[in-house]
Formats: C-alpha cells, sequence, structure tokens
C-alpha cells in the first residue's frame, strides 16, 4: 500500500514536470515564434485568406489548381486516400484524374503529367505542388485571365522554391497570391 | 532527385556521429558518474524523490524491478483510460469534441501506455487538448520505462556476480530528466521556429482566397511532437500524423523529426559498450543491425523512386515517383526512408500512407515490424536483440560443442527456454490475430456488436492488399509499432479490443522475459574468459546472430508475406 502511494505521488510530479512545465515551457519560447506559434497566415489587404503551410481548394478556372485530395481540402481534418497502388477503383479514379486534366488543358501530353497532379497527398493538405505541375497549367492560365504566357511563366519560375537537399516545391496558394496581384 | 538521396545519407550518418556521444552520456547517467548537467538536474530529481517518498540509491533485484514497473503502468493506464473516457465533459476542450467510446478509450490507453501509440481514432475531432497532454505525459513516461529496463538489463551484464541490479526509479526518472526531456525540448523550439503550432486556442475559421470557408484545426502540437519522435511513440497530433503539413511542415523539419526518432535507439546500443566497457561488442550489434536496417530500406527506396507501374501504363511520366499518399515537400526518397526507420525502429509516425506504398515497400515495413530487433524502440530495442543474443549464443555453443555462455555467465536452459518462448510469442500474435480476422473477412461474417457489418466492411482495399491491411494491424501491435495500413476500418470494438490485447501481451511479456533472463544470469558465478570461451564480439559472432534472425523471421513470416505484398506485387508487375 504505501508503495501504490509512492507511485501515485510520483506520477503527480512527473505529470507536473511533462505535463505542466514542459508545454507551458513551449509555449512560452513559442510567443516569440513566427505569429507567436499559432500558425503563419497570409494576408491579402490586411485579410486572412489562408494558411501558408496548409494548402486549399482551388477549382476556379482562373487559379493553379493543387493536388487532389481525399479530404477535399477540410484542415478541420486530414487523412490520405490509403488506397492500395494495385486497386482498380483506385486506378479508374486516376484516370478519370487524368481525363479531366486532359479536357482542361487540351494542349497537354500525357506524358507531360507529373504524376503529384494526379494521385491524392498523404494529409490531404498538402500545399504544394511539384514545378511541372505548375508549368503545364500556365497556358491555360495565361489565357483565362488574357495575361502574357511568358509572363505567367516567368511568375510561376520565381515561384519555384528549390533547396540545397529535398525536391523542388511550388505553394500553390503563394503562388495565386501573387498571380492575382500579376497586371 | 540526387539531392533526395544526399539529404537521406546526410540525415543517417548525422544521426550515427551524434549518436556516439549520447550514447557515452547515457552510459554516465546510469552509471552515476558526473554530467555536465548535475547542476540542472540534480534538485529537479531530488524534489521528486523528496516529495514521492522514494530512496533512489535503495538497491532491487530483477523481481522487485518488474513490479515497479508493473504496478506504475497499471496507475498510468487507469489515469488515461478515465481522462479518455470523460473528456467531452472535461477542461482544455475548445473544439468540443466528444468523449471516447469504452473500447476506444481502452485501445488509446493501453496504445500510448505500452509506446505503441497505434490510433484508431483522428487527432483533430478525437481528442481534447487534455487528453493531448495526457497521452503526451505517457509518450515521456512510456519511453522511459523502455529505457529503464535496458539500463538494469545493463547493470546485469557487467562482470560480477550479485543480485542486485541499481534502483529501477533512479533509472527511469533519470532516463526522464536527463535524456528525454533536454532532446525533446531541443525538437519542439525547432519545429515551433519552422511553423508547427503550439496554442491552445482552438480552430480557427477563413475564407480562402478563392472564397470558401474552411476551418483550420491547431494546438499545442510543437511539444507533443518533440516527444512522439524522441521517445519513438509515434502517435500523431493531427490526424495524418507527419504527413499533415503543421505537423511537420517543411524538409528540414522532416530532418529534424527523422533524427529525432532515430537519435535514442542508435544511442542506446552504443551507451551499452561505455557502460560495460565493451565498444566492440556495441560496435559488432550496432554493425549488424545497420546492416539489416539497409538491406530493408535500399528495395523500399528504389521501388518508391521507380513509381507504380500500373499509372505508368496510363501513360503517366513517374519522374516525381510514387505519389499517392506522399507530400511534395518530401518526396518518394526520404518518403520511403522514413516509412523503414520508422517501423524498425518502432516509432510508428508516418510522413507517407503506408497503406498506398509499393507492394515491395509494404514487404519491407511489415518485415521491419516481423523482425523488431534491428535499432528498436526506446530501451526495448535492445531488449529484443539481446534474446536473439542468447538464442545464438545457445546455438553456436551447440554446433561447437562448448558451454554456451554470454559475458562470463553459463547460459542455461531456463534462459534459453524464456528467450524461445519470447521469440515465438511475437509471430504467433502476429498470425493468430491475422487468421482470426482473414477468417471473419473471407466469410463475410456479419460481426454484431464487434462491428457494424459484415466483415469485409473493414477493409478500404481488394484482394491481397486487403490481407495485407489486417497482417499490418496486427504486426504493427505485436512489434509496439503504431503506424498502420490505414485504410482498415479500426474503430469499432473487433480491432479496438483484439489490437488491445496483443498490445499489452507484446509489450510486456518481451520486457519481463529479457529482465528475467538477466536477472538470473547476474546471479550466477562469473567464470573469467578463457581460450575455450566463444566470443561475442567478433563479426563471425555477429552474423551468426542475424543468422538466427533471419532464419525466424523468415520461417515465421515468409507465407504471410506471399500472400500480402509479395502476390500483389506479381499482380502489378
Amino acid at each position: 500500500m504505501k508503495n501504490l502511494f509512492s507511485i501515485i505521488k510520483l506520477t503527480v510530479a512527473t505529470l507536473i514536470l511533462f505535463a505542466v512545465i514542459y508545454p507551458l515551457a513551449i509555449y512560452g519560447i513559442a510567443q516569440i515564434a513566427p505569429n507567436q506559434g499559432k500558425g503563419e497566415t497570409i494576408s491579402v489587404n490586411g485579410k486572412v485568406v489562408g494558411y501558408q503551410k496548409i494548402g486549399q481548394k482551388f477549382d476556379k478556372s482562373n487559379y493553379f489548381r493543387g493536388r487532389p485530395s481525399t479530404v477535399d481540402y477540410n484542415a478541420a481534418g486530414s487523412a490520405g486516400s490509403n488506397k492500395g497502388p494495385s486497386n482498380p477503383d483506385y486506378l479508374a479514379l486516376v484516370q478519370k484524374r487524368i481525363d479531366t486534366l486532359l479536357l482542361v488543358h487540351p494542349y497537354l501530353k500525357k506524358s507531360d503529367i507529373p504524376s503529384d497532379m494526379v494521385t491524392a497527398s498523404g494529409s490531404g493538405l498538402d500545399p504544394n505542388i511539384s514545378p511541372q505541375g505548375a508549368l503545364i497549367q500556365v497556358k491555360r492560365i495565361a489565357k483565362e485571365r488574357k495575361l502574357d504566357e511568358a509572363k505567367v511563366k516567368a511568375l510561376v519560375e520565381s515561384k519555384i522554391n528549390t533547396a540545397v537537399v529535398g525536391p523542388e516545391t511550388v505553394n500553390v496558394l503563394e503562388l495565386n497570391v501573387a498571380l492575382d496581384a500579376l497586371r | 532527385m540526387n539531392t533526395e538521396l544526399l539529404g537521406v545519407i546526410g540525415i543517417f550518418l548525422l544521426t550515427i556521429v551524434l549518436a556516439i556521444p549520447l550514447g557515452k552520456y547515457i552510459a554516465k547517467v546510469y552509471l552515476g558518474d558526473k554530467t555536465l548537467f548535475d547542476p540542472i538536474f540534480n534538485p529537479i530529481e531530488k524534489f521528486i524523490f523528496k516529495i514521492s517518498g522514494i530512496n533512489p540509491a535503495e538497491e532491487m533485484n530483477w523481481k522487485q524491478h518488474l513490479k515497479a514497473l508493473l504496478s506504475i503502468n497499471m496507475v498510468w493506464f487507469f489515469l488515461c483510460f478515465f481522462v479518455l473516457l470523460f473528456q467531452g465533459s472535461l477542461p482544455l476542450n475548445p473544439d468540443n469534441n466528444p468523449s471516447m467510446t469504452p473500447d476506444l478509450a481502452f485501445n488509446t490507453a493501453i496504445s500510448f501506455l505500452v509506446n505503441c501509440n497505434l490510433q484508431h481514432y483522428s487527432g483533430e475531432s478525437g481528442v481534447s487538448y487534455l487528453s493531448q497532454i495526457v497521452l503526451m505525459f505517457l509518450q515521456f513516461v512510456s519511453a522511459g520505462i523502455g529505457m529503464a529496463a535496458a539500463a538494469m538489463i545493463f547493470t546485469a551484464m557487467k562482470e560480477r556476480t550479485t543480485e542486485q541490479l541499481g534502483n529501477f526509479y533512479n533509472y527511469f526518472i533519470k532516463s526522464c530528466t536527463r535524456v528525454l526531456l533536454p532532446l525533446s525540448a531541443i525538437v519542439a523550439i525547432a519545429l515551433v521556429f519552422s511553423g508547427t503550432p503550439m496554442t491552445f486556442e482552438g480552430k480557427d475559421a477563413i475564407t480562402t482566397l478563392q472564397g470558401d470557408h474552411v476551418e483550420v484545426s491547431r494546438g499545442p502540437a510543437a511539444a507533443f511532437i518533440a516527444i512522439k519522435h524522441i521517445g519513438t511513440n509515434g502517435g500523431g497530433f493531427f490526424g495524418a500524423n507527419s504527413a499533415h503539413p503543421l505537423e511537420n511542415p517543411t524538409y528540414f523539419t522532416n530532418g529534424v523529426e527523422l533524427w529525432a526518432q532515430m537519435i535514442i535507439p542508435f544511442a542506446m546500443i552504443f551507451a551499452l559498450g561505455f557502460f560495460l566497457n565493451k565498444r566492440k561488442l556495441s560496435n559488432i550489434i550496432f554493425g549488424v543491425m545497420t546492416v539489416g536496417f539497409l538491406l530493408l530500406v535500399v528495395p523500399t527506396v528504389m521501388s518508391e523512386i521507380n513509381g507504380n507501374p500500373a499509372i505508368e501504363k496510363m501513360g503517366i511520366a513517374q519522374t516525381t515517383g510514387a505519389m499517392e499518399g506522399k507530400e511534395v515537400r518530401f518526396g518518394p526518397a526520404i518518403s520511403g526512408f522514413w516509412s523503414i526507420a520508422t517501423t524498425v525502429i518502432s516509432t510508428g509516425s508516418v510522413n507517407s500512407m503506408h497503406d498506398s506504398s509499393m507492394p515491395i515497400s509494404g514487404a519491407m515495413q511489415l518485415l521491419s515490424m516481423m523482425v523488431n530487433a534491428f535499432y528498436g524502440g526506446c530501451g526495448v530495442g535492445i531488449l529484443n536483440y539481446y534474446i536473439f543474443i542468447i538464442l545464438a549464443v545457445f546455438i553456436s555453443g551447440l554446433m561447437v560443442g562448448r558451454t554456451p555462455e554470454f559475458l562470463g555467465k553459463k547460459i542455461e536452459a531456463r534462459e534459453v527456454k524464456i528467450a524461445a518462448f519470447i521469440a515465438i510469442l511475437h509471430p504467433l500474435l502476429i498470425l493468430a490475430g491475422t487468421a482470426l480476422a482473414s477468417y471473419f473477412a473471407a466469410h463475410d461474417t456479419a460481426m454484431g456488436y464487434w462491428f457494424s457489418g459484415n466483415a469485409t466492411g473493414w477493409l478500404n482495399n481488394p484482394g491481397n492488399h486487403g490481407f495485407s491491411e489486417m497482417l499490418y494491424e496486427y504486426t504493427s501491435s505485436a512489434a509496439n509499432n503504431g503506424s498502420g495500413f490505414e485504410g482498415l476500418g479500426d474503430n469499432n470494438p473487433f480491432w479496438n479490443i483484439t489490437t488491445g490485447i496483443v498490445l499489452l501481451l507484446s509489450r510486456f511479456i518481451p520486457i519481463i522475459g529479457p529482465l528475467a533472463i538477466a536477472g538470473l544470469l547476474a546471479g550466477k558465478k562469473y567464470i573469467p574468459e578463457s581460450a575455450g570461451t566463444l566470443k561475442t564480439d567478433t563479426s563471425i559472432f555477429g552474423i551468426m546472430t542475424f543468422a538466427v534472425i533471419a532464419i525466424i523471421a523468415a520461417l515465421s513470416f515468409f507465407p504471410a508475406l506471399a500472400l500480402g505484398p509479395l502476390a500483389e506485387y506479381f499482380t502489378l508487375k
């Protein structure tokens, strides 16, 4: 019995250290982090239009599209499709996505489409696409917005994030915000 | 693609290089030697021991260690179970998430208690912030328990005859305060400054650029995610785990989180060498584990980079590799590497959805958990490997006709029986569970209370892949890993309760076994090394241990792997 009380007291003491002091310390440090640890946001004319790290749905034809999402970019949840690579229903869905992309971009060859544009991301909230995924949409966007194609292409290229290691990415929200600002 | 491979190799090497000094430090902590941080930690630990009335200098034998370990775990189970069961009406619940059902609370409490973190809920909608913090507490202490068990075994391996194996609470508290806490704080700070939230405000509501209304889940995530990896727990704050852009925002944080989950398992092996002053032994162990690890990593990374042949047939270029279930900021190379790191080292966090991995990768992920002895989780990894050392010593002893000895202690029938039992328990739990679930799925049984609807309803994929989903769930439970082929519909009494039982058995029995063996050996007479001793710190003995591991895994699991991922591989070609 004495042992049990010791264990309970030990549990309380460790609870205070690991479940109160530790998170509060990190919370305190977060106050000097970007946006006080509430998540970085992107604003247009002082109005928050999204979180920089969280992908959002773009299905209007005058915006660059992101990747397919299992949760339809609902950021109050997150999930991948969890479809296996040989699942026939899944492969039919991929075929449908390819057909849609070709329909919207009649100028495209299948071999130009990168696989990230026809597969759902792990979180359903992927904020990025591959540079190739953005470049294949340039012609459509230029036509839709009556802009010079070379100008849109230059915009995409300026938004490609390169790093010393790791894949090149384009943040779709940042790209579309910049696109709105383009005259 | 080349820079992606460079990233993988860089992270791996950096972890090894830093694990050596950390191992030295951990050895010092357990030996009670002076370290730089004594002025900070001595008063904290003194205070904790004083108010709980525990004397950390009191020596315990192996049975007392076990008793302390099991009783404290019981207290934690009830604490967590009741918080989850009533979270809906408890404070710190800004998103108004509901209380858990009893079977889900049972499964969740156990799975965090045993360092597994199988999650049959989604973080955004399934738990309150209070529950997240209590779960985080379990992430600290369950990792501390594993390390304390390993520390007792280190003490028992010393070349002397004794029943006195140090104090359990001393090892446990020091593992938490001196190793887990400072490392977690460093990782948490790195995450906070890279964009991971650490806030107690609930969901945010915004209007997106094209005008949709969206709610964005946030929370005190950074502190949680740090210990999730440092303690090789793996339970995600958000549903998508480390694939979620707030849980793992950049390629840099991905590297930090990979480093964080590998560093302690690596360091514990080096700690063994420093603790016993047998560097060569720990180098051989590390070498064997690394060979095993690389044999699993290389095919996985290659098959992910090569992409999905079925999509390639549709005419889509696979230049960016297999991207279903993966995030663009990570790419296929490091996602493949992560999937093996996290399964080899019972973390179970994911940065891509394993259910959508290529068949060969799925086979390798399963195999990593089936072997369950390369690196392994915080502390318990070395316990699992210890069992295979005992078996290898016994078998090689028989082969060369010498009395089996390990570090100057005779290995006799009792120890070998315990080791064999532990080695067989793991496949037994996996295969029996999978057989049960497959039987129901094959007959499409109406499950009544256990599952709403017929059994095939819990599968997200047909055919061989569906079988892999069930196999993966029990393998992950038995390896205390916690990752999943998450398509499986697992939040129901059938899966919550069956995996809960597997979790309990496969956590505590593989701790009790090695502790018992080590305790029994420590009490035996020490026989100094002679010309007739079988040397255990040679590469020949390393190969022998590897062979034992490989043979047991192959004999137990090949049929199951053939029915699941291997069959899928051949149908996909």
